[in-house]
């Protein structure tokens, strides 16, 4: 299985420790990547909440890159792959500009996109049957006693007819079976779809944490020690809105990326160092199930 | 006439040329207030979801192009996929945003847009976005600068904020992409 790799800037930044967590399991379960060659930002909400064009023309150049690069494109970010899937759905609809998209497209790169790859997310592709398949045959440590909340989002659910991959995209399950599957106590609880505020996190600090409060309490009152997510905007957002940082009152919990959780159950290496770069510390939480984490 | 249509409220050109541009039906609303039932940030809107609309279709331009709402929508999307008639109300909101940037009008928020603004001359600089030089531009316009300040040093210390921008090798690409954008805008 190979795949076009698209990291997008906040792995590249604020979520280092997705992008290596990610890698390191790919590596581990024998996914075969090759980074998109020369990528560009997909535009995030800024784009497309100001600028029609850029909203899809930005993504649409990555598109066309990984079409000349071949297979589909493995996208671990839910932002970036919102909006590549959104723009591959838009140049598969047939809509009024599409012609010209691919004209301009084809004016400044010398190429244009045929629609002939797929836009796939992590999370997707890893609860395939033959993938856990994989995870469960690698795991040397069960994640046994981390009660952890399954924290979906916005932008891997909504809009559903472009983007969702769940069959009932209001009460997804894909990630709570991963959670499953590495041995750790799935929470139900019903603020998995919830926004969080993330776009708004930078600029509207204060009304965002009103949401990332209410979030994180609905994780500790349905009894989570932790929540698991696949955004790496919204694990930043749960992760630095909570009290430590003057996120309001009450205790806090580690926010974990989903690869992270696979990654400690599988043995994969440098998990300490993923680990480093959050805010709130899960080490202390991982020791007092006497789980053990990589260097 | 033209002049009743400018100064008199309803009036359907507006409905109609926001229906256009965005692709949303939005005469189909029956005010069923689903959007606004599950928006997140309606506690911090001065329309909430569904009152968008309804101004919509009564041509209520001004009052849409200088709120709030439409920068404090989360884009979520939630409001997207409840409504039963099929309308993106944050689509519609897109559009507002767009118009009221073109329009030139006073904004209804001083914030969200000036933190747009920041992140796409990031990527226009470099193809991709560099946290650092997009928080700093950000805050000078901004004036925010103590907003966050212990929360941005703790993510410097764990390098979660890098100090050199990426650039990419194609960025006159990219500066041919954004030539079109302000084209067409
Ligand atoms: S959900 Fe749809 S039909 Fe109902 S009020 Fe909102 S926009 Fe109108
Ligand atoms: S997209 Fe905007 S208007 Fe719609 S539910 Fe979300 S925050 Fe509310």
């Amino acid at each position: 299985m190979k795949f076009t790799y698209y990291p997008g800037c906040s792995l590249h930044s604020t979520a280092e420790e997705y992008n290596a967590s990610s890698e390191a399991v790919f590596r581990k379960i024998g996914i075969e990547t090759e980074e998109l060659s020369d990528w560009n930002c997909c535009g995030a909400t800024s784009a497309h909440s100001t600028n029609d064009y850029l909203a899809h023309a930005l993504p649409l150049r990555n598109l066309v890159l990984a079409e000349k690069q071949g297979n589909d494109v493995l996208v671990p970010c839910a932002a970036c792959y919102n909006l590549l899937k959104n723009a591959d759905h838009h140049m598969r609809s047939g809509a009024e500009d599409c012609e010209q998209l691919n004209q301009d497209m084809q004016e400044i790169m010398g190429a244009n996109y045929q629609g002939n790859i797929q836009v796939k997310h992590v999370v997707d592709i890893f609860s395939e049957p033959a993938i856990m398949g994989k995870i469960s045959e690698l795991i040397s440590q069960p994640l046994t006693g981390l009660k952890v909340a399954p924290y979906y989002g916005c932008l891997l659910t909504r809009p559903a007819d472009v983007v969702a991959y769940e069959d009932n995209p209001e009460q997804p399950v894909k990630l709570d079976k991963l959670v499953d599957g590495i041995g750790a106590d799935c929470i139900r609880w019903s603020y998995k779809t919830d926004c969080c505020g993330g776009s708004l996190s930078i600029s509207q600090p204060d009304l965002v944490l009103q949401l990332t409060k209410k979030i994180v309490e609905a994780a500790q009152y349905a009894g989570a020690d932790a929540i698991v997510t696949a955004c790496p905007l919204c694990q930043t957002n749960l992760d630095s809105r909570q009290p430590k940082f003057g996120g309001g009152e009450g205790s806090t919990i580690p926010v974990f990326f989903i690869t992270e959780l696979i990654g400690l159950a599988i043995g994969a290496e440098g998990s300490s160092n993923w680990l480093k770069k959050h805010l709130v510390d899960p080490v202390p939480l991982l020791r007092s199930l006497n789980l053990s984490v990589a260097s | 006439m033209a002049m009743q249509e400018k100064c008199i409220e309803p009036s359907f050109s507006f409905l109609k040329q926001l229906e256009e541009r965005s692709g949303q039906p939005v005469s189909r609303c029956y005010q069923c207030k689903k959007c606004t039932g599950g928006c997140p940030m309606s506690f911090a809107m001065d329309f909430y979801p569904n009152q968008v609309i309804r101004q919509v279709q009564l041509g209520g331009k001004a009052k849409l192009l200088s709120s709030r709402t439409i920068w404090v929508c989360a884009c979520c999307k939630t409001c997207k996929d409840r409504c039963p008639n099929d309308i993106d109300t944050s689509a519609v909101m897109d559009t507002l945003k767009e118009m009221a940037k073109e329009e030139k009008v006073a904004l209804g928020d001083n914030l969200v847009p000036v933190f747009h603004d920041s992140f796409l001359s990031s990527i226009e600089r470099y193809g991709r976005v560099y946290e650092v030089g997009m928080l700093a531009g950000y805050k000078l316009k901004t004036k925010t600068y103590t907003q966050d300040m212990q929360l941005g040093i703790e993510m410097f210390k764990k390098r979660k904020l890098k100090i050199l921008p990426e650039k990419i090798n194609q960025l006159k690409e990219i500066k041919q992409i954004f030539d079109k954008a302000k084209e067409k805008s």
